[in-house]
């Protein structure tokens, strides 16, 4: 029997690398996800199993398990059904928040009922205040990262200045005393446990709050990671070694992401943790937010250059997410095409919110996969690019960013869109993107504005096109 | 290191060794830092998105209060709540991840057919 346990755990681990590894091939991903879910619900059959039989595996734990599985995941499976996919970046958030909740919750009843879970040896009890520590931090982070990226909260202003690390220290502080005087009295002080859960929860607050919208994905990454570590940290508590080594799975490579996240953003992540919103310092740093040569165009005029075109590059950014203008466009480039004109999306590496989250939208319309273009491949197409439609994106074609030492976008990798021959940029407003940062390319000769919201501008460029009759056989 | 050893092993039947643990914490650690190696850009938000699923592994501990609560009603019911928010964490984030992938891979056949 014991054996069959291991065989099974062994298994369920394997399944579970094989499916994170899977995970990073266009190919391979979705049966890989599918394989880890798999692994998951073997895992739990194998730990059910082990139990089956012991006396306090009674007909009582079966009713709470029942009830507390039912809500848990009829919930998950309704919000992931719902959830529209512009705000992916914040479900994923909630979800991991709830995760590290999870492995919270389990270190409190541990720590409450000592004897019951763990053996109340100094590894148990230092494993528990880990296990509060980090899952904690991963819940209130992942909340407040969440109510961010929804718009429900935004940064006051205290939390912008210097004061905000002198805050954050002294609550490390009061976290590391009180896990102290947890480990010194074997986990028995009642009081450091709260003390712990409520320091460490606004830690988790104080550190997420401050950081600036366009950075958000890589702390959501980071948590990501964190919610790992506290679910290993459970492991100790409970004696579980699959949950150790899946917990620590998760949180090495969850680091991974983040590091390749930072990258593609140019933004270290020591940067992107403790150097606050990046427009803070930005906006005097910039040399005045002033636009003085603007060239606006109406729709038509746009339509018309579009139908003389015979290349067209698209630029798709968060606004167009935003205005769910995706469909739209898929009808635009579907009447281009068919007159001929050849259509590609270049895709900068952090467009949208998170990394890869401007894939997953415009497949959601349609748009065939190898149509996306990745910039370093669409980079030196650009200068034999008749149109370039720029929408709802702004930072990612900055060409300060190449061209100005002092702003601080310098050094950011960005499409080139200004080297082709026409630039189009639909926009709402003359508003400043994420980083706040005045835009060069708006003050270009070959740089047209087209204002309005994308899918409205979209709609109105559609019509147009048909009244010219492009892509009518 | 000698009096941690005897103390995991005492109590080899509930806990597993702490040494064990430890390489089994390291073996882990540094299967994780290899698994993923290149991810293009595309696959970085599913990628996130399942790994958080797989991070509500916790379900197991949360299973194991349940089960080793004895009676215990408030032990039984912090564990349930537990494994409702880890449960929101696994199959929420399975299926989400799911759908994203799905719109990836239906593509191609789309395409014959037009």
């Amino acid at each position: 029997m014991q054996f069959l346990n291991y065989a099974i755990d062994l298994v369920a681990v394997l399944l579970l690398a094989l499916g994170i590894k899977g995970l990073s091939k266009v190919r391979s991903a979705r049966s890989a996800n599918q394989l880890a879910a798999v692994a998951m619900a073997l895992a739990v059959i194998g730990l059910l199993f082990s139990y089956l039989g012991t006396p306090s595996f009674s007909g009582q734990a079966w009713i709470w398990i029942i009830v507390g599985s039912l809500v848990g995941g009829v919930l998950g499976a309704i919000t992931a059904q719902r959830v529209p996919m512009t705000s992916m970046p914040e479900t994923v958030a909630l979800f991991n928040g709830c995760g590290g909740m999870s492995s919270l919750l389990v270190a409190l009843a541990a720590a409450l009922f000592p004897g019951t879970l763990d053996d109340g040896t100094l590894v148990a009890v230092v494993s528990i205040v880990i296990s509060v520590f980090v899952g904690s931090i991963t819940f209130t982070g992942s909340i407040v990262a969440m109510a961010k990226l929804q718009g429900w909260l935004s940064t006051p202003p205290w939390m912008q200045s210097k004061v905000r690390h002198l805050v954050n220290i002294a609550l490390a502080v009061v976290c590391l005393v009180a896990a102290i005087k947890l480990i010194g009295s074997d986990g028995s002080s009642q009081g450091a446990l709260w003390l712990l859960v409520i320091a460490s929860g606004l830690l988790g607050v104080g550190v997420t709050l401050p950081i600036g919208g366009a950075d958000m994905p890589v702390v959501i990454s980071l948590l990501n990671s964190y919610s790992g570590v506290a679910a290993a940290a459970a492991g100790f508590v409970v004696g579980s070694q699959l949950l150790i080594v899946a917990g620590a799975m998760v949180g090495a490579a969850g680091l991974i992401l983040t590091q390749v996240m930072c990258d593609g953003m140019n933004r270290s992540l020591v940067s992107v943790l403790f150097g606050g919103a990046l427009g803070a310092g930005a906006s005097t740093a910039g040399g005045g937010g002033e636009y003085t040569n603007i060239t606006s165009c109406s729709v038509e005029e746009c339509a018309l250059t579009l139908e003389a075109a015979e290349r067209v590059v698209i630029v798709p950014g968060y606004g167009l997410a935003v205005a769910q203008a995706q469909h739209t466009l898929r009808e635009v480039t579907r009447s281009l095409e068919a007159a001929g004109i050849q259509v590609d999306y270049a895709i900068h590496p952090v467009a949208g919110r998170m990394p890869g989250h401007m894939n997953v939208l415009l497949a959601e319309a349609d748009v065939p996969y190898e149509q996306l273009k990745e910039m370093d491949v669409i980079n030196p197409d650009f200068p034999a690019t008749d149109v370039v439609l720029v929408l709802g994106a702004n930072d990612v074609v900055n060409p300060q960013a190449k061209n100005d030492p002092n702003s601080p976008l310098y050094g950011m990798p960005v499409l080139d869109v200004q080297q082709a021959r026409t630039v189009f940029v639909v926009k709402r407003g003359m508003s400043a993107g994420y980083s706040g940062i005045k835009n060069d390319l708006f003050e270009l000769a070959n740089t047209s504005m087209v204002f309005g919201d994308a899918k409205k501008v979209l709609g109105d460029l559609l019509g147009e096109l048909k009244e010219l009759g492009v892509g009518k056989k | 290191m000698d009096s941690l050893f005897l103390m995991g092993a005492a109590t080899a039947s509930q806990t597993p060794p702490l040494v064990n643990a430890l390489w089994v914490l390291l073996l882990g650690s540094l299967l994780g830092l290899e698994l993923i190696g290149k991810v293009p850009p595309t696959l970085h938000t599913p990628l996130m998105s399942g790994a958080n699923a797989v991070s509500g592994i916790t379900v197991l501990a949360a299973l194991t209060a349940i089960i080793k609560a004895d009676g215990s009603i408030p032990l039984l019911a912090l564990g349930s709540v537990s494994l409702g928010f880890a449960l929101f964490n696994v199959i929420g984030g399975f299926l989400v991840t799911d759908r994203m992938l799905a719109m990836f891979s239906r593509k191609p056949a789309r395409k014959e057919n037009s």
